[in-house]
């Protein structure tokens, strides 16, 4: 059943809606909400929804549960290719939880809280941005680590990342649901604007894992791969100082010693290589840059340290 | 005046970006002025090169006060302002949500942290503010409620109104905010443009920015007199939202003193004409932000009153 969870006039005979599938069979009440598309230019999650909600729709039987999908919290941002919610300055992931009585943004986050609550856990998919590809992996705040690390080990991710929390951070959709008490998970994957499909069908194989643990799928699951935990471990940055055009030389996934060669940042009017880059740690290389163009400060990989290693 | 580079980035496939500083008087680091960082702050940016002209003739006259220095920034973002973008052309960050900076991060907090790094340490800061909605405002000063700055120094720049705001979340990564934190008490005047010159209000902020640089003993210089500020809380302004969504029109304007029940604008169906919805004012006082712009959606804060 296709629900409204939020709906606001646009100026020109149109309305801004927030739409949900909700799946449901069997007489367990256990509520597994799948959420994406908060940012425009984040796609992975778009073919993880459509993948879990029609795989589920053709063996309906094996549901005992509830299963709400979200593809499109910010539908308008996806359909401009916008980050952001368009003509709106702020990061939707920074609105949250709104106010019911706020402008448009803060009115829908806030209508997107009061649905998702009292989900028994929720999972918030976002891909990286267009500039840099990640592996799938789960982030957590390290207040919210204890509880939520063993569902982050059911996903099928590559990697768990424990960071420390922000006072930015308070305005993001995972961090008002944990505070409200619905277990929310954020899935980092892949690179913005694209579809990986090998990266969405392993998720799916977490999602239908997680399902099963939480006793609301009945079917068969594939065995779930074990995730590195970055706790009691370090990331390493690896940021360019100079401008110009990252070319890799380092594969992504890749373990690499501290001072390795990973990539070169070029000139093309002058044909120079004007910065040799090297890993700063030894380590995997979880993160790598896939938008070439470089200013100083652009990030160009991020590296997870062994246990033991010195912060970079 | 010493005109200098406070911080300095290379491009790929553009000049250099050069933020340029104008540095009066010596000595003790008294006032930072900062216009803009956003791509269209136009009317930020405008303000302080006014503010450079009147500095250049109180320095001339002498009437800089000894061991006081000020600094002014009329624009971080211009390779923005150059394309028509808002933000950092090449991500789309906020220069004002990276704030203190981080000198081994990424673009724009290594643009923040360059900038920061020269701005800091100043008695007091003055950003000349922008809103994230297109619209008008009251040319006011704010300040955010950090415990740090005391707000009756508002008074000082004779706005007709100083507003207080309670920090959110997303607001600690603002200069105004991290200011405070590095003990600089910091005001945001709005000069009620954004994206296009309004003389009239400029004159305003710059008269203002003097007056209270005056107060505060920082210079000496006659300015026509201000407004006896009124302080309030933001909680205590009352937003107005649209309840319907189509061609909007304001009947008022900013600064009207209006009364509980007053007609503040209309909204009109965009294919039929239609009127669908009348804004009236829910309580007495006085308009300080008006929405501008043609076309409404619901939900939208078209008018902010202060009671």
């Amino acid at each position: 059943m296709i629900e409204t969870v939020a709906s606001v006039g646009l100026a020109v005979h149109e309305n801004l809606r927030i739409q949900k599938r909700r799946i449901r069979n069997g007489i367990s009440n256990t509520r597994l909400s799948l959420v994406t598309g908060t940012h425009g230019d984040e796609l992975e999650g778009q073919y993880l929804a459509y993948m879990v909600g029609s795989f589920v729709d053709r063996h309906i039987d094996l549901l005992d549960g509830v299963l709400d999908i979200y593809p499109a919290l910010n539908p308008m941002g996806i359909d401009s290719i916008t980050r952001g919610i368009p003509m709106f300055d702020l990061d939707m992931n920074r609105v949250f939880p709104g106010s019911r009585d706020g402008t448009m943004a803060e009115a829908v986050c806030a209508a997107i809280v009061d649905d998702i609550s009292g989900s028994d856990v929720c999972i918030d998919v976002h891909s990286s941005n267009i500039f840099l590809k990640e592996i799938p992996q789960i982030r957590i705040s390290v207040p919210t680590a204890e509880i939520l690390v063993p569902y982050a080990k059911l996903m099928n991710v590559d990697f768990v990342w424990i960071h420390d929390a922000a006072t930015v951070l308070e305005s993001t959709l995972a961090h008002t649901l944990n505070t409200r008490g619905t277990k929310t998970l954020v899935v980092e994957m892949g690179v913005g604007m694209r579809i990986t499909k090998e990266y969405c069908e392993q998720l799916f194989d977490g999602v239908l894992n997680l399902m099963k643990q939480l006793g609301m799928w009945n079917g068969e699951t594939s065995t779930v791969r074990e995730p590195v935990i970055s706790e009691g471990r370090e990331v390493g940055f690896v940021n360019s100082d100079a401008a110009g055009i990252f070319v890799p030389c380092a594969d992504f996934g890749e373990n690499v010693k501290q001072g390795d060669h990973i990539g070169d940042v070029l000139d093309p009017l002058t044909g120079t290589v004007v910065e040799k880059v090297a890993a700063v740690c030894d380590g995997m290389i979880f993160t790598l840059r896939e938008y070439p163009v470089v200013y100083g400060g652009s990030l160009l990989a991020r590296i997870l340290q062994p246990a033991g290693g010195e912060p970079k | 005046m010493n005109k200098r580079i406070l911080f300095s980035l290379r491009s790929p496939y553009r000049e250099q970006l050069d933020v340029v500083g104008f540095q009066f008087g010596h000595g003790r680091k008294s006032l930072a002025i900062v216009g803009a960082m956003r791509g269209n702050e136009v009317q930020q940016m405008y303000v302080c090169s006014r503010m450079v002209q009147e500095l250049k003739k109180l320095e001339a006259r002498g009437l800089i006060a000894g061991d006081c220095e000020i600094l002014v920034v009329p624009c971080v973002n211009y390779y923005s302002m150059n394309i028509g973008k808002r933000f950092w052309a090449m991500d789309n960050t906020d220069i004002n949500r990276m704030y203190p900076g981080y000198d081994q991060g990424e673009t724009t907090q290594r643009i923040a942290d360059g900038v920061f790094s020269e701005i800091k340490g100043y008695e007091y800061g003055i950003q000349l503010a922008s809103f994230y909605q297109q619209g008008i405002f009251l040319p006011h000063v704010k300040m955010m409620d950090t415990g740090f700055t005391d707000p009756e120094i508002m008074k000082d720049f004779g706005l007709e109104f100083g507003i207080i705001r309670k920090p959110r979340p997303y607001d600690t990564t603002t200069l105004n905010y991290n200011w405070q934190v590095w003990e600089t008490k910091a005001f945001s005047v709005y000069a009620n443009a954004t994206d296009e010159i309004d003389q009239h209000a400029a004159e305003e902020a710059v008269n203002a920015i003097l007056r209270f640089m005056n107060n505060r003993g920082i210079v000496k210089v006659k300015t026509p007199p201000g407004y006896i500020t009124a302080i309030l809380n933001e909680s205590e302004t009352k937003q107005i939202r649209s309840e319907h969504a189509g061609i909007f029109f304001s009947m008022t304007e900013i600064g009207r003193r209006i009364e509980r029940g007053d007609i503040l604008g209309r909204i009109t169906d965009p294919f039929e004409g239609e009127l669908v919805s009348e804004i009236r004012s829910p309580v007495s006082g006085t308009v300080y932000f008006a929405y501008h712009s043609p076309l409404i959606n619901a939900k939208t804060v078209c008018f902010k009153i202060i009671k």
